[in-house]
């Protein structure tokens, strides 16, 4: 019984079909989404976390179904994402960003807020300490009480990352983590989800196109092309697919590379 | 000076006296009143320990001003005209500034809260239930919380069908509420009369006031003490993760959700947290006044209340309070007494420039332009300091690891 399966996820926008019976699983660890652009890989995230419904297909993450669950509930759950064009809620400090992710973990009432008894301080204490842990994790400790549009680009990335945590996923889907990263901050970065893994047997999915980051990191490798599963394997049976190639270089490139 | 402690404390103190005496002394000045509510102003910004400015505020709020009331009573009706702003304006501010749901028909509830004590504190319940009524006054203690709970549900019936609605979109719909509202008030007094229509409802019965307190004096305790209540209820739902979830839809609803915020109660929440300030209020002015017809409740007054917000700072609390002040004061005093002056002058037969006033055409006439000053100075705000006066800081606390700092305070 794997951790997260999605089988023949199809999706139509009008004439066109975005994603083509698509079938994914993961049982741990982590696992790469590639594809060149247009490939249908944030189409598929959206489908797994509930901003889309599937026209057919099914999507399990361990005992349920998400299929028509609403993105707040697939994060209850234990499904939590990161977006490509990083969403963070920008004239929030940092460690407010990351309080809100931990709503759906909040076990609090309206009037318990406006009583403000022990029991809500008792959580609400626990809660900055936690995300302040988690900002501390992702090296933003420095930054706690930033607004998020002020961070730099690589530390925003970072915040979300830290964002998506905080709701105790089991499950992590990071749209282009290390998108506008340096090689550096990169590497750390794939560090950082390796820690990630091993302490929280968390399972994460990428989408990236940073081809050193995808074969150092990843587990599984998933590649879409016209929104249709055209190969998968290790990083290396990957690499080495001709139609993998194909898709990336044309007919003409795939020609050429082959030995 | 006012972020010195030993310069702010005694200049405090004695801006408190100059102003409590230049009232005492010419009570019909406007400028003394003004003098006094700066006092008020310069005590909330000055540095000094909380305590100390409590006592400030406390000896201003509950003792100078019934006293000043004493000698002009018609600075305490402004000083409660300004606490029910204030209300509505923190109200308003949950939906609008930290939710960030444009809400251009928010004195529907007000209306809605006004209504519910007119109908059933007056003979009017009569023509509905045959008989029995006004009820006893002192049942508008407790038409205090019917008021609040009707606004409430008010307020979640008008979130439901706008829930997908976002922006431009959501400010049409809620302004076709606030007149749906208006014009349900003016015109149902057939088939059966409910409201009395553009007639308006009067006499609606006044709570029985303790110890023989003057009415106007107990209607500003009153108005104070909800309002009292309503910052401190702000300020914990804001400074809470319902306050968090709010300030998210606000910033990305896409991202809000995906994080696990529940768009639909959170928003519902809003409404109905926003909607029931105003229905309290709204319980307190119709008694109050004696009097209400839908006349009371026009567009007009929706967008005065958006403008306080707007002007003291979206999302801010202190903001929302100053904000309603200075449009209240600016409207009730600042911009009539100007027009007044002007028409003294203009009968005085004053000539300026070699153009005399009192041949000014009708057109030109002094009272006409209180609206455009007030018009004027919003687009002013608007252009220099876009974020309003006292705009909203963000909450920051310590974070320690240590059992013992657990306790930490926000700052």
């Amino acid at each position: 019984m794997s951790l997260f399966s999605a089988t023949g996820v199809t999706k139509r926008f009008g004439g066109l079909t975005a994603l083509k019976d698509v079938d994914f699983a993961l049982e741990s660890g982590i696992a790469a989404i590639i594809g060149p652009n247009g490939a249908g890989k944030t189409t598929l995230f959206n489908v797994f976390t509930g901003l889309y419904t599937p026209d057919a297909g099914e999507v399990r993450f361990a005992d349920h179904s998400l299929v028509g669950l609403r993105p707040d509930e697939i994060t209850a759950l234990g499904v939590c994402r990161t977006f490509q064009n990083i969403r963070l809620f920008k004239a929030m400090t940092a460690i407010e960003n990351v309080l809100v992710g931990m709503h759906a973990r909040v076990r609090l009432g309206l009037w318990d807020v406006l009583a403000r008894g022990p029991r809500f301080r008792g959580v609400e204490d626990e809660a900055w300490r936690a995300a302040g842990g988690l900002l501390e994790r992702v090296g933003l400790g420095r930054q706690l009480h930033t607004e998020a549009r002020h961070l730099p680009y690589g530390d925003q990335r970072r915040l979300e990352l830290a964002r998506a945590l905080a709701s105790r996923p089991r499950l992590l889907l990071l749209d282009e983590p290390t998108a506008g990263m340096t090689g550096a901050e990169a590497r750390q970065l794939m560090g950082l989800l390796r820690g990630l893994v091993a302490d929280f047997q968390l399972g994460i999915i990428l989408i990236e196109h940073n081809m050193r980051v995808v074969m150092e990191v990843s587990d599984r490798v998933t590649v879409l092309d016209h929104g249709e599963k055209i190969a998968e394997g290790t990083p290396r049976e990957v690499q080495t697919n001709p139609r993998v190639i194909e898709a990336y270089l044309g007919r003409r490139g795939a020609a050429s590379a082959a030995p | 000076m006012i972020r010195q402690p030993l310069v702010a404390i005694p200049a405090s103190l004695a801006l408190l006296i100059v102003s409590g005496l230049a009232v005492a002394s010419a009570p019909r000045s406007i400028l003394a009143f003004l003098l006094f509510q700066a006092a008020i102003l310069f005590i909330y910004l000055a540095a000094m320990p909380w305590w100390l400015r409590g006592a400030f505020l406390g000896v201003a709020l509950l003792v100078m001003m019934p006293i000043i009331g004493a000698y002009n009573v018609y600075y305490l009706e402004i000083a409660t005209q300004v606490g029910i702003f204030a209300a509505l304006a923190l109200g308003l501010n949950i939906v609008v500034g930290l939710a960030g749901l444009l809400d251009l028909g928010y004195v529907a509830f007000f209306a809605v809260g006004a209504y519910t004590w007119a109908i059933f504190g007056s003979p009017q319940a009569n023509q509905i239930f045959g008989g029995g009524f006004p009820l006893a006054p002192g049942w508008f203690y407790v038409f205090i919380f019917v008021g609040l709970a009707v606004a409430a549900l008010t307020g979640v019936l008008l979130g439901l069908p706008v829930l997908r609605l976002h922006g431009d979109y959501l400010a049409i719909v809620t302004l076709g509420f606030g007149e749906v509202i208006r014009v349900l008030a003016n015109n149902l007094d057939k088939p059966i009369n409910l409201t009395n229509g553009p007639k308006g409802i009067t006499p609606i019965g006044r709570p029985p006031v303790p110890f023989g307190i003057p009415y106007a004096e107990f209607s500003y305790f009153l108005v104070l003490l909800i309002v009292l209540i309503v910052i401190v209820v702000n300020r914990r739902l804001e400074d809470s993760h319902i306050g968090r979830a709010w300030e998210a839809i606000r910033e990305d609803e896409l991202a809000a959700q995906a994080m696990g915020v529940p768009l639909v109660r959170a928003k519902l929440l809003a409404f109905a947290c926003g909607a029931s300030f105003a229905g309290i209020m709204g319980v307190v002015f119709a008694a109050k006044q004696v009097f209400i017809n839908p006349e009371s409740f026009t567009f007009l007054e929706s967008i005065g209340v958006l403008a306080m917000v707007i002007l003291g700072g979206m999302g801010s609390i202190p903001g929302a309070v100053l904000g309603a002040t200075v449009v209240t004061v600016l409207n009730l005093q600042v911009l009539k007494g100007f027009s007044l002056w002007l028409n003294e002058l203009k009968n005085a037969g004053v000539v300026i420039l070699g153009y005399p006033l009192a041949s000014l055409p009708t057109q030109l006439e002094p009272a006409k332009y209180e609206r455009m000053i007030f018009g004027i100075i919003l687009v002013l705000m608007m252009i220099f300091r876009p974020q309003g006066i006292l705009p909203a800081r963000r909450r920051q606390r310590e974070i320690e690891v240590t059992a013992e700092e657990q306790k930490s305070v926000t700052t």
